[in-house]
């Protein structure tokens, strides 16, 4: 796996600055060193969404890979369309094989909600791609609207607090889970802010044949209400307290890529909620009760994980 | 004007559906990507077959909807690839969204689509509600009146959306089982004849081409948006000779000339009926039987109803006396029928017009017969006679 300086300096960086995305945005970050961990031709295939807008208004784009932007919930087909053109030309002799790899990505809004069925069967059909979804946990494109991977009681415009109402009521989609579901060979939850588990598991993928899956978290300053130079560190303590493990589900088979419960850095989940103004009313007089009911979600689900990363790791 | 052919042409019994399905072997794709949707289901199918069997090159990208289905396209499209998909009523539906992305892109992407009426309430029989649903995606739009044509306009589609000054989206329709499911002998062009004449394809970009990296599908602001759709624009003005010359060239090799329009019986005619599809061939009928009585009516059929062929329209209609427009779908505009409002606004700059009326008929598949139409026809004359308009907009074949 690369180091930072390999990344940095084995080839041309393939998506650069001057872009329009905010000051502190996490997105810019996984697109940089997803391209930088892929040595071979690559094309994106994008959704709408704020990366699609910031990175590509005519007459400027980031993009020094081709990249194509059709619509907000179909960048999984339409990056299943490249692929199999690629494939057929390649067959018929009117294209020259050069090991491309497919990249498909959507924000949370076009990949757990508008976009899930097009990534569904993007992903049955079993493309040689790679769909990466970066997690803000709202339509922060939109001006933060409530999206299926909004957690649950966070601030946003359509699911605001209110006198009677203390945000969003619903929980976050598994979205990991359920591409584990459709059997593709990878799977793996990561955030923007460790550049060396996003690249290491962007280079595991690249290396798979056949349709493979990595979900990002990314904190979004303005939909979050968080300081922009605390982006890095935002995502980090969402891994320390065990809202968003970093794990890894090769054929089926769950692995944890950091323990910190076992290393001793398991933090409540309070202290990362804390630094997000979208949360600032749970820490109001009355607020306690929702936070315990978060921190046993959040028990919950991570000791389900664990388990189940002990029982496959104990199959082998 | 049939012309001698030297081509040898195989003659078969075959349904639309089957006619559509040999075209696109012939033309052997490079990714069809489809769903299936009543009545153009067994196209997909048909095309499955000559997959599975290894007669066609072509990668099949069996998708979970007809929205993935031309995203697919337009994915493998923007790749370079040749590139088409087939579908009916709620399948073209869903397409819509991407269906004027398709054209802006400037993707020839051919679409063979079965006319389906749109729910609701939900209806698998013909109408053109769908297509014309869609009349204003940036696609060109041809319909064909019979299974024969439906093959030829296959071929001629893949030539038009191709062409250098087009590069547009194309639909090729029939109507729903009347055309789709019923059997005919067609002539068919020997494999290599229909490959010479669609030709081999060099698409204008592609994103597989990592040398030159593009970004496709930028979004465009007040600044550019307005130029980067005035091509699109001409390109469909442009279209109107292209459909025309390759018309004219599919009819010099093989005896079968296209134009955007078929006039029939229509150069001493003082009224004449206009419509689109399977029901042209109904109303040739009457208009020979009509004919046979001494009375001077014609048929004007379009075939091409995006680009609309304002023009040869006008030319063709001015100079008659009574014209009854027939529309297979209603705009729902709380007036009339989009194949009559767009006539009516062909004629309109004319010094000289026919009075013009409207008939909705045939939707969701209601039978349209020789007696309807030998109706409209006597209505048509008693106007030629001096008769009054009366209602405008009339609905023919629904009982009141």
């Amino acid at each position: 796996m690369a180091t930072l300086k390999e990344l940095a300096t084995t080839q041309a960086e393939k998506f650069v600055g001057g872009h329009t995305s905010c000051a502190g945005c996490g997105y810019p970050n996984i697109f940089r060193l997803t391209l930088a961990a892929i040595k071979d031709p690559v094309v994106v295939v994008g959704a709408t969404g704020c990366c699609e807008v910031n990175t590509s208004i005519f007459p400027y784009t980031s993009w020094k890979a081709p990249f194509l932007h059709n619509a907000f919930e179909n960048s999984a087909a339409t990056c299943s369309g490249v692929e199999a053109a690629y494939y057929s030309m390649v067959k018929s002799g009117k294209l020259a094989a050069n090991n491309t790899r497919f990249i498909a990505f959507g924000g949370d809004g076009g990949t757990y909600d508008i976009g899930l069925q097009s990534l569904s069967g993007a992903l049955e059909r079993g493309h040689d791609m790679l769909y990466i979804c970066y997690d803000n946990g709202a339509y922060m494109n939109t001006g933060i609207q409530r999206s299926g991977a909004t957690p649950r009681y966070a601030n946003t415009t359509t699911a605001p607090v209110g006198k009677v109402v203390p945000g969003k009521m619903q929980k976050k989609k598994d979205l990991a889970k359920i591409m584990v579901g459709h059997n593709v060979p990878y799977v793996a939850q990561t955030i923007a802010g460790n550049w060396k588990d996003l690249t290491n598991k962007v280079e595991k993928a690249t290396a798979i044949r056949g349709p493979k899956f990595i979900v990002v978290l990314a904190a979004c300053p303005l939909g979050w209400q968080t300081k922009t130079q605390d982006t890095v560190r935002l995502t980090q303590l969402a891994v320390e307290s065990c809202f968003w493990p970093l794990y890894e589900v090769e054929n089926g088979k769950y692995k944890l890529n950091d323990n910190p419960e076992a290393k001793g850095k398991k933090i409540p989940v309070a202290d990362w909620l804390k630094m997000q103004g979208r949360f600032k009313h749970l820490f109001k007089p009355g607020g306690e009760k929702l936070l315990a009911e978060i921190q046993a979600e959040v028990d919950k689900d991570w000791n389900d994980l664990k388990a189940l990363c002990e029982f496959h790791s104990k199959q082998e | 004007m049939p012309v001698k052919t030297e081509v040898k042409q195989l003659v078969a019994a075959k349904t639309g559906n089957e006619a559509m399905a040999e075209a696109m072997r012939q033309i052997d794709p490079d990714v069809v990507a489809a769903y299936p949707i009543t009545p153009a289901t067994e196209i997909a199918q048909i095309f499955s077959s000559f997959v599975a069997d290894g007669q066609v090159n072509t990668e099949m990208v069996t998708v979970e909807s007809e929205h993935s289905a031309l995203s697919a396209c337009v994915g493998s499209a923007a790749a370079g690839a040749r590139a088409m998909t087939a579908t009916a009523a709620q399948g073209l539906m869903l397409m819509a969204e991407i269906m004027p992305i398709a054209a802006a892109l400037r993707l020839p992407i051919v679409m063979p689509e079965v006319n389906r009426a749109i729910s609701g309430p939900i209806n698998i029989h013909c109408d053109h509600s769908d297509t014309m649903f869609c009349r204003d995606a940036g696609w060109i739009q041809i319909f064909s009146e019979n299974t024969q044509e439906a093959y030829d306009n296959v071929l001629q589609a893949v030539r038009i959306a191709e062409h250098a000054k087009v590069r547009l989206p194309a639909l090729v329709t029939t109507d729903g089982f009347i055309i789709s499911h019923a059997m005919e002998t067609i002539k068919i062009l020997p494999d290599d004849e229909a490959k010479a004449f669609i030709g081999a394809y060099k698409a204008n970009y592609s994103v597989l081409d990592a040398a030159h990296p593009i970004t496709v599908g930028s979004i465009d602001l007040q600044n550019y948006y307005f130029e980067h759709r005035l091509p699109m624009i001409n390109a469909l003005k442009e279209a109107k000779a292209v459909i025309k010359q390759v018309g004219r060239e599919f009819g010099e090799k093989y005896g079968r000339p296209y134009d955007l329009l078929e006039k029939y019986r229509m150069d001493d005619a003082e009224t004449a009926i206009v419509c689109l599809g399977s029901t042209a061939g109904t109303a040739k009928d009457v208009v020979d039987a009509l004919r046979d009585e001494g009375q001077k009516a014609g048929l004007l059929k379009i075939r091409v109803f995006r680009p609309f062929p304002v023009e040869d329209i006008a030319a063709v209609l001015a100079g008659l006396k009574a014209v009854a427009v027939l529309d297979r779908s209603d705009s729902l505009n709380g007036y009339g029928g989009p194949v009559f409002t767009e006539v009516c606004s062909a004629l309109f700059n004319s010094i000289q017009k026919p009075k013009i009326v409207n008939y909705i008929y045939g939707l969701g598949g209601r039978d349209i017969d020789l007696h309807m139409l030998k109706s409209v026809y006597d209505r048509l004359a008693s106007i030629k006679d001096g008769q009054d308009l009366g209602t405008i907009v009339d609905y023919l074949g629904a009982r009141k």
